[in-house]
């Protein structure tokens, strides 16, 4: 496989060890690169300022709060594999079952295309299908009604209009980046490899000042021991990954009835039980459901009243992946104060594995049990092997009580939403490997509260993460939107501070906010 | 919402100076009263402990927020919390306290506690925003 046609990352195929192809040793050794090495190999240079290298949300926020500070489109270079900002979170959203109609996990505020928020997703529903409900929703939240969250369609169709509204299209550049090497002299270069056929030479190097990386996921990972069954029984159509293409189980299960064993018990898992017992409504799909879990929530967790989370039937409850207090409010501030495993450990009990508590869901649930359509199972994996016939997928369990069950499945969908480690990314591994970046007590880049990666300066150069990739640092949900957003204004006001771009101050804000509202550009 | 305390209270004079003041000086004009001097001394005196005893407000509400595991504060609550403080100023401007502004005509005081609460609650849900851009990302810390 040439370097030409590498898969993008999320796939999960382009780990460190995949062929380097045929660039020259001297680029691949060399941990600093000056211009006459690039000029040796015929590599064109293109001058950026600022290069995001993902082209995803993160890329989006980071573009979005840039132009608001003033930097022309023609400044900022997006390279990226895909061609419109929301296209990987539509994929891994539909793979596990956000369709377009159905609502997401992050609140009214947390708007994409907005960094002001105002108006909220709520509002603006609101308006579009002349209802007070949402609004309403938004007011009483969470005390009267469950929070109010956007519906996907609503998210994905205002990302468009934003993204045209900077100057998207201006700032792509399409292709994978295979490198970022510091430059001899400062600043660094992104080496591209654009898509065959679509520019004179296979590779061209992006000179940059600042380089901010947001590439989303290095890849999904399977449980361990769902992982094994696949390797060694070579049979990746049982067994599936809830963030991969599963429709196959959702037809079978409508042409005949299966049992669908469904491991871990966080939204993903949700979804899919969702999707399963949907089907079973409105197809006559007589699927039988079993769900594993591994740690079974059965009441509120926490010794005290003011650090205990709901939970129940066997779900740890929360509206969204992080006390909501940890994107602005006192929880962001005492996970900022603390560092290493104390800050880890405080993290993974705000966080781990959570649902939201929805009634619509509990009642799905509720009604499975009683019709019996719908069982629950606790205790860990011993192994998992196919069926004698062949024809499905056994499971065995060490039950909590110490005895052992087999359960027996037609599919076993993997909804613990494991992720791969960031070395699986090339581009990760490259830069830990070359530009002496470190990782933090997560394995993800180390970043100071700026977002700046710890280890990858190079005077007057800066780099930048956020993401998935910058999990584990001073601030908990930099992967999601809202998230995103804050670590984009943080870059923003890193680099204001160093004269690149005005810093959005009271004027600068409402004058841009007043353009956003009449759609005009940045 | 997800205040920190700090930021409450920041959020709470900035607010009621930016807008409490101005608008009480605009809604007063059409108060009823023995004068205009008697209205502004009721109207005032009533923004004033609005900023003051609301330091005690905002650190009960504080403590009331801790039991909520994602430490935020409803949008409601900040609308229902003008009720209880309402009801105190209206007390305590009857009882003469902090200073005797003559007889409190209960109407007035209605329109004018009501009318800036609501615009105080309805610039923290949105404007503050656009004014602030790190506001909301700082818990309502405006320095
Ligand atoms: C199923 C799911 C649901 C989620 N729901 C929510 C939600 O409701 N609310 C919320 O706030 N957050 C949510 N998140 C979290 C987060 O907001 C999203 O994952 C978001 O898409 C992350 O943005 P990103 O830019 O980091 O990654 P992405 O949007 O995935 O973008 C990264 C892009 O970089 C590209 N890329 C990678 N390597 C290279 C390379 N070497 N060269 C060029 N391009 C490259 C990738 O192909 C990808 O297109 C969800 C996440 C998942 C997985």
């Amino acid at each position: 496989m040439s370097d030409e046609v590498a898969p993008p990352a999320a796939t999960g195929e382009s780990g460190p060890t995949a062929p380097r192809a045929d660039l020259p040793e001297a680029l691949i050794a060399g941990s600093a690169w000056s211009e006459p090495m690039l000029g040796a190999e015929g590599i064109p240079i293109v001058d950026s300022p600022f290069v995001t290298v993902g082209g995803g949300l993160g890329s989006l926020a980071m573009a979005d709060v840039l132009r608001i500070a003033g930097v022309p489109a023609s400044d900022i270079a997006v390279l990226t594999d895909i061609a419109r900002p929301d296209e990987s979170y539509r994929h891994v959203a539909s793979n596990s079952q956000i369709s377009d109609g159905e609502r997401l996990r992050s609140d009214s505020g947390s708007v994409m295309d907005n960094i002001w928020a105002f108006p909220s997703y709520a509002i603006r529903e609101a308006v579009s299908d002349r209802t007070p409900k949402p609004v309403w929703q938004s007011l009483t939240e969470p005390l009267l009604s469950e929070y109010f969250t956007p519906r996907s369609g609503q998210v994905y169709a205002s990302v468009g209009r934003e993204a045209d509204r900077i100057g998207w299209e201006a700032m792509r550049v399409g292709g994978h980046v295979r490198m970022v090497r510091r430059r001899l002299g400062g600043g660094y270069f992104a080496l591209l490899t654009p898509p065959a056929g679509s520019a004179p030479t296979r590779r061209v190097a992006y000179r940059a000042r600042y380089v901010h990386v947001a590439v989303g996921y290095a890849g999904h990972k399977f449980l361990p021991d769902l992982q094994k069954y696949r390797d060694t029984y070579q049979d990746l159509r049982r067994v599936v990954h809830a963030y991969e293409q599963h429709g196959h189980v959702y037809e079978e299960a409508e042409r005949r009835p299966v049992t669908v064993l469904v491991r871990g018990s966080g939204i993903v898992a949700s979804r899919v039980l969702q999707r399963l017992i949907d089907d079973r409504d409105a197809t006559g799909a007589r699927t039988k459901i079993v769900q594993l879990f591994r740690n079974y929530v059965d009441g509120p967790q926490g010794e005290r009243a003011t650090f205990r989370r709901p939970g129940g039937n066997g779900f740890a409850f929360q509206a969204f992946n992080l006390p909501k207090a940890a994107w602005g409010g006192q929880v962001r501030e005492q996970i900022a104060g603390l560092e290493g495993k104390e800050r880890a450990d405080l993290v993974d009990h705000l966080g781990g594995t959570s649902t939201v508590p929805r009634r619509a869901w509990r009642a799905q649930l509720a009604r499975g049990s009683r019709e019996g359509f719908y069982e629950q199972r606790v205790g860990r994996v011993s192994s998992v092997a196919p069926s004698v016939d062949g024809r499905s997928v056994v499971t065995t369990v060490a039950l909590s009580d110490g005895s052992e069950e087999t359960i027996e499945a037609d599919f076993v969908i993997d909804a613990a939403g494991l992720e791969a480690d960031l070395t699986e990314h090339r581009l990760m591994a490259d830069l830990i490997e070359h530009s002496g970046v470190r990782t933090n007590q997560r394995g993800r880049l180390d970043v100071e509260p700026t977002f700046e990666v710890r280890g990858g300066r190079n005077e007057p150069g800066r780099l930048y993460a956020s993401g998935s990739m910058a999990l584990g640092g001073h601030y908990a949900a930099v992967d999601s939107f809202l998230g995103l957003q804050y670590a984009a204004l943080r870059i923003a006001d890193d680099l204001a501070a160093q004269g690149h771009c005005a810093r959005i101050g009271v004027r600068r804000s409402i004058a841009q906010w007043l353009r956003w509202v009449r759609n005009r550009p940045a | 919402m997800t205040p920190t305390l700090v930021g409450r209270i920041q959020t709470r004079w900035f607010l009621v100076l930016a807008v409490g003041v101005p608008w009480t000086a605009v809604v007063s004009l059409a108060l009823p009263g023995a004068s205009l001097g008697d209205v502004y001394a009721a109207t005032f005196t009533a923004i004033l402990l609005v900023a003051v005893l609301g330091v005690g407000w905002e650190l009960i509400y504080h403590a009331l927020q801790q039991f909520r595991w994602d430490k935020d504060w409803p949008t409601l609550l900040g609308l229902l919390t003008g009720i209880n403080e309402g009801a105190l100023i209206y007390l305590l401007l009857r009882a003469g306290v902090p200073i005797d502004v003559g007889p409190i005509d209960t109407t007035a005081f209605l329109v004018h506690f009501a009318s800036v609460w609501t615009l105080v609650w309805l610039a923290t849900n949105g404007p503050m925003r656009v004014v602030f851009i790190r506001w909301r990302f700082r818990g309502g810390r405006l320095i």
